[in-house]
Formats: C-alpha cells, sequence, structure tokens
C-alpha cells in the first residue's frame, strides 16, 4: 500500500495509535483526548462505566463513528475522510457488536462468506470451504445451513465471529460481545475469544467480563466520562489500582 | 424424579361444540345467528337464482372474443396465445428451479389460462382457441417438470425473463413490412389490454419506485431533492389528470416524428404513477431495518450499493410485500381509467358491448361478468402475495 502515506513516528509493531482523539455528539463530549497505542499481537480490555465512551471508542477506530479530533493511525494508514483509506483500514479490523447484527435473510454460512465473495471476490466454492473451517474454528459446523433465528444468542456470536475473522483481519474490535447473552451461553463466546487471543489475534474488547480479563488480557484500560483514568496489567488494575474512581468501580462490579 | 412426558390435551372442539360456542352462546346471540343465516341463504338464493335461470349470459359467450381481445384482429389471434407462451413457459421453469416463492405464479398462469379455455368452449371461437389456452395451461407443467430435473441454468432463465416482456410486446405489436403484420395499438383492447396495462405497470414500477425510495434516503443532496419532489409531485395528483398529460400534453414536448402510441403513453403514465406509491411503501421497509445492519455490512467493508443491494434491500423488500402487493391489485383496477384517454379496457369493453342493440337489457350480465374477472385476477394476485410470504418468511425475524 505504497499509496498510502505511513507516519514516520509509529513504532512499526504499533498497529493502533490513538492520539489525543476527541468525539461530540452533538454538545455532548463523549470523547475527551483518548491516547491509547495498541501492538500487534496485544490483547487491551476497555472497561468502564456505561456512558463512559468506551464502545464509541473502540467505533471510532474502524470509523463507525467519526472522529472531531485527534489522530487515529491503523497499521500505519490514518484515518481521515479519504474514503480509501476508511476501505483499507476497514479490511483489517474485524467487528463483532453486542447484539450480533447477523443478517437474518442469510444462513449462518452466507453471512460468513458474503463479504469474501463481494469485497475480496473469492470463488464461491472457496468461500464455502473457508466459512465452514470457520465454523468449525468456533465449534458450529452442524449450524452453518441455519437462518440466525434458528440459533441460540450464544451460537449467533460465534457465527458473527466467524464472520468477522472471514476477512482475514489483524485487528478484531469485540463491543460488550457477552452482555446481549444469557448466563449459560457466555463462556462458550469467550472460548472462542480466548482461542482467539492465544491465536496472536490484535484484540480491543469492551467487556465486564472481568475473569476473562484476569486470564487473558495483557492490559485494561479503565474509562471514565470520556478519558482513560488508568490503564496497565490486570494483576495491577486488580490488586492495586491507584486511582479511586478505578477501585470504586471495581468494587461495584466485583461485589 | 423425572416428570412424564405427557402428549397435549386431545382437542375437544367438534363442530357442534365449535356453533354452540360460536353461534348460539346465548339467546340474543342465537337469534342474531339464525337471522344473519337466513338472510344469507335467501341473498344466495335471489343471486344463483338470477345467475342459472333469468340471466341471459349469451350476451357474454356471444361477445367473448371482444371482451378477451377487443378488435385485435382474430385471424392473429395465434399471436397473443404465443406472447403468452413464452411467460407460461418460463413461469413453470422459474417454478421448478426456484420452488416455493415463484410457484404461486406458475399455478396462476395455467389456472388463469385454463379458465380461458374453458370460457373459449362456451363461445363460438372454436376448438382451436380451447386448445390453444389448454396447452398453454399444460405448457407451464411440461416447463416445470424440466426446471426440477435441473437443465436450465439460472442466469439464462433469469435473462429470458428480462426479455420476454419486450418480445412478447412486440409479437403483439409486430412490424410494418414483415410477414409479423403490424397491429395498430389502436385495436388492443378488452382482457388483453388490461393485463397488458397491469404487467408493464407492475414490472416498470417496481424498479423505478425502489430507485426513488433509495435516492430519497441519499447523502447527495441533489439525488434526495430529485426523489423526493418527484414523489410529493405525482402524489399530488390524481392518475385521471397524469393520463391525460401523457395523452395531451406529452406529445407537444416530443419531436414530431416521435409519435409515441396511445397505449405506450397508458403505460408511461400508469408506471410514473405507481412508481411513487412502490417508492413510499418501500421508504418505509428501509426505515425498519435496525441501523445495527448497516454497521455490520460497513464493518465488513461492504460499500454503500453492496450494503443496498445484499443486505437492507432483500429485507425491506421482503416486509412490504403485503403493502406492494395492495398497491399493484388496486394499480389493475386503476387500469379501468384509461377509458377517459379512449382505450378500451375490459371494462369500457364492456359497455361498447352494451351500446349494441342485440345486449339491449343485459347490463347486469356484463358487468357481473367484468367484475368476476377482475375478482379473479384480484384474488390470485393476493393469495400469491401469501404464499410468497410464508415462503420467504423461513428466518426473517
Amino acid at each position: 500500500m505504497n499509496a498510502i502515506e505511513t507516519d514516520a513516528d509509529v513504532a512499526t509493531d504499533d498497529i493502533i495509535v490513538a492520539r489525543d482523539v476527541h468525539k461530540w455528539f452533538g454538545q455532548l463530549h463523549v470523547l475527551r483526548g483518548i491516547s491509547l497505542t495498541v501492538q500487534a499481537g496485544e490483547v487491551v480490555v476497555i472497561f468502564g462505566a456505561s456512558g463512559s465512551g468506551k464502545s464509541t471508542f473502540i467505533r471510532t477506530i474502524n470509523r463507525l463513528e467519526e472522529h472531531q479530533r485527534g489522530q487515529i493511525i491503523v497499521d500505519g494508514i490514518e484515518l481521515t475522510n479519504d474514503v480509501r483509506n476508511i476501505a483499507a483500514i476497514r479490511s483489517e479490523i474485524g467487528m463483532v457488536f453486542q447484539s450480533f447484527n447477523l443478517f437474518p435473510h442469510l444462513t449462518a454460512l452466507q453471512n460468513i462468506t458474503l463479504a469474501p465473495r463481494k469485497v475480496r471476490k473469492s470463488a464461491r466454492a472457496d468461500a464455502d470451504a473457508a466459512g465452514m473451517q470457520l465454523l468449525e474454528r468456533v465449534g458450529i459446523p452442524e449450524q452453518a445451513h441455519k437462518f440466525p433465528a434458528q440459533l441460540s444468542g450464544g451460537q449467533q456470536q460465534r457465527v458473527a465471529i466467524a464472520r468477522a475473522l472471514a476477512m482475514q483481519p489483524k485487528i478484531m474490535l469485540f463491543d460488550e460481545p457477552t452482555s446481549a447473552l444469557d448466563p449459560e451461553m457466555i463462556s462458550e463466546v469467550l472460548d472462542v475469544m480466548r482461542e482467539l487471543a492465544t491465536s496472536g489475534m490484535t484484540m480491543l474488547v469492551v467487556t465486564h467480563e472481568m475473569g476473562f480479563a484476569r486470564a487473558v488480557a495483557n492490559r485494561m484500560v479503565f474509562f471514565d466520562h470520556g478519558v482513560i483514568v488508568e490503564e496497565g496489567p490486570p494483576a495491577q488494575i486488580f490488586e492495586a489500582p491507584e486511582q479511586e474512581r478505578t477501585k470504586r468501580f471495581l468494587s461495584q462490579i466485583l461485589h | 424424579m423425572t416428570a412424564e412426558t405427557l402428549p397435549p390435551p386431545a382437542s375437544t372442539i367438534g363442530p357442534l361444540a365449535w356453533l354452540r360456542a360460536n353461534l348460539f352462546s346465548g339467546p340474543v346471540n342465537g337469534l342474531v345467528s339464525v337471522f344473519v343465516a337466513a338472510a344469507l341463504v335467501w341473498l344466495a338464493l335471489q343471486i344463483g337464482g338470477w345467475a342459472t335461470s333469468e340471466a341471459r349470459w349469451s350476451v357474454v359467450t356471444e361477445n367473448l372474443r371482444i371482451f378477451l381481445i377487443g378488435r385485435y384482429p382474430g385471424d392473429l389471434a395465434w399471436r397473443i396465445w404465443l406472447a403468452l407462451a413464452i411467460p407460461s413457459v418460463l413461469a413453470g421453469m422459474s417454478a421448478g428451479v426456484h420452488g416455493r416463492a415463484s410457484r404461486m405464479l406458475a399455478v396462476t398462469m395455467s389456472a388463469v389460462q385454463a379458465l380461458i379455455a374453458v370460457l373459449i368452449a362456451t363461445s363460438p371461437i372454436g376448438p382451436l382457441g380451447v386448445l390453444a389456452y389448454a396447452a398453454n395451461a399444460a405448457c407451464v407443467w411440461i416447463a416445470f417438470l424440466l426446471g426440477l430435473r435441473g437443465w436450465i441454468p439460472r442466469r439464462a432463465l433469469t435473462i429470458a425473463w428480462l426479455v420476454s416482456l419486450p418480445i412478447s410486446f412486440l409479437l403483439l405489436a409486430g412490424f410494418e413490412g414483415t410477414p409479423l403484420v403490424s397491429v395498430s395499438t389502436n385495436d388492443w383492447g378488452g382482457l388483453l389490454l388490461t393485463i397488458l396495462l397491469a404487467t408493464v405497470g407492475i414490472v416498470l414500477s417496481f424498479p423505478l419506485g425502489v430507485l426513488l425510495a433509495v435516492g430519497r434516503r441519499s447523502q447527495l443532496p441533489m439525488v434526495r431533492i430529485l426523489s423526493t419532489s418527484y414523489i410529493e409531485l405525482i402524489r399530488g395528483v390524481p392518475l385521471v389528470t397524469i393520463l391525460f398529460m401523457a395523452d395531451l400534453i406529452l406529445p407537444l414536448f416530443l419531436p414530431g416524428e416521435w409519435r409515441l402510441d396511445r397505449v405506450a403513453r397508458a403505460m408511461g403514465g400508469i408506471t410514473l404513477f405507481s412508481a411513487a406509491y412502490v417508492a413510499e411503501n418501500v421508504r418505509g421497509g428501509l426505515q425498519a431495518i435496525p441501523s445495527g445492519q448497516v454497521e455490520a455490512a460497513q464493518a465488513l467493508g461492504l460499500t454503500g450499493v453492496q450494503t443496498n443491494i445484499h443486505i437492507v434491500l432483500p429485507q425491506a423488500l421482503r416486509a412490504v410485500i403485503p403493502a406492494n402487493v395492495g398497491l399493484f391489485i388496486s394499480l389493475l383496477k386503476d387500469t379501468t381509467l384509461v377509458t377517459i384517454i379512449g382505450l378500451l379496457e375490459l371494462l369500457n369493453i364492456g359497455r361498447a358491448v352494451l351500446a349494441q342493440p342485440e345486449s339491449l337489457g343485459a347490463r347486469m350480465e356484463v358487468y357481473t361478468f367484468i367484475a368476476v374477472v377482475f375478482f379473479v385476477l384480484c384474488y390470485a394476485m393476493s393469495q400469491a402475495s401469501y404464499r410468497i410470504e410464508r415462503a420467504l418468511g423461513v428466518g426473517t425475524r
């Protein structure tokens, strides 16, 4: 991608660099100067109260939300209004949503193969074979020809993960992937995410699953009112948080 | 201890229990039921008695050719039959290749043509006509079996459908100076014209309406403003006005040698009118698609056009099938309005028949016949839409 200029002061393994990112919804200042660097292969868990801007932040990384000030550089490509840059960045990022957002008129397999066939122009047979492999990876090859409405929540979210992986992204964004699930289905989704993390995928995960964070995250980031209050490895965040706000929030969610 | 799995309780509702529960649950209800039933029986006897003994159906059978094809030359009627054979075969093949959703079209095509064959059998048109339409009805099912075998490639079928309408049209119209003698559209009439106007109106206004609906939600201000003004302008004007304008004003703007014929102008007017309503129906469907669907498509890297074609429109169009079929049923009935620009569609042909001295006093028969024909067509359309909804219903929610 030599048509796209790369930023000189970005270290080669810094795959996501956000500098002083601001975002307003009308008058509401939801992101107030977020700076965060993520290295390739890192798993970063973002947590914080609802309305703290954590979902909005990860949505700015693939331009589902536009940031109005600051800089976001993904794999050396800066996010600007240039449609080519946006397309290039989106092709490197997979996203998993809280409410799955599977396409209800397509089967599980068709959900997965749609983007490879239409965006990457893969042949149908190749896309189908790759799609079946992904369904096996997330553990539900037997559901390939069912429609989303015929699957359980956990199965739907696993299809959604497979769909995002089908574009062979370098980065996966997870926006509260287990919040809409019944308790008994949470672990099947977390298992898939854990396997993905061990395979070396760069992951940005917004979640309240503290067990997952403690076991899998390299780093945890605490958001509050649109700023990063504290960040550090899980051990430090759980055992010795430096900020009063972090302590208070953790004591609330850990009971 | 595990609970036993029990079968559901047997239904206790027999016909008698149903009667008691629904019609005779109290003295007042019983009285109303008896009274209404008596009134219905009386009405049915009156109508049945008139239809079987008093009515002179000969006015319909004698003039059947005029009702069916207007003043289209009788010795060229084989071209109409051939023009119908094309969509019959294609409908059969589609039903075989695509399955449930398109099977209803095949059923309708064969049923309607079988009915026409029966009607022709009662008229002086002759056994050749009966045979022709019976053959068409049978063709549907032969093509269906061919389609089931999987010999017909899907893409070829789609292309065949796209070219079938113009080919059928040319077959009906013919060319000057060829063995296929040209037939002036002024001579087209009756059921032929009604169905032609409705089919062309439906087939052309649907894609145009979808484009307008998407255009109205476009990010580009020019496209949005143009689509919105078109929709608002057309919806603010009665169809009769648009037909008059298509007939009288349009020729003034076209260069002299561009003599668009009257039927084509009526088709244009109906299409442009109906497209605005299709657009608003489709827009309703587009608004019902959750924003998460578009976000998921964007996150996967689909472009705006791809998102519309593969994600948004398939769901939106499915949701608005009932509304659109309702619209197309009224379009079929609104084709009777072309009377005002002098075209003899089914209803106006009926009036022409009544103007003949020998059909004096046969108004009831003629209008009843026309009403029944319209009812059959509209009912077939609404049944088709229910079937399509059910066939496409898998996995919608």
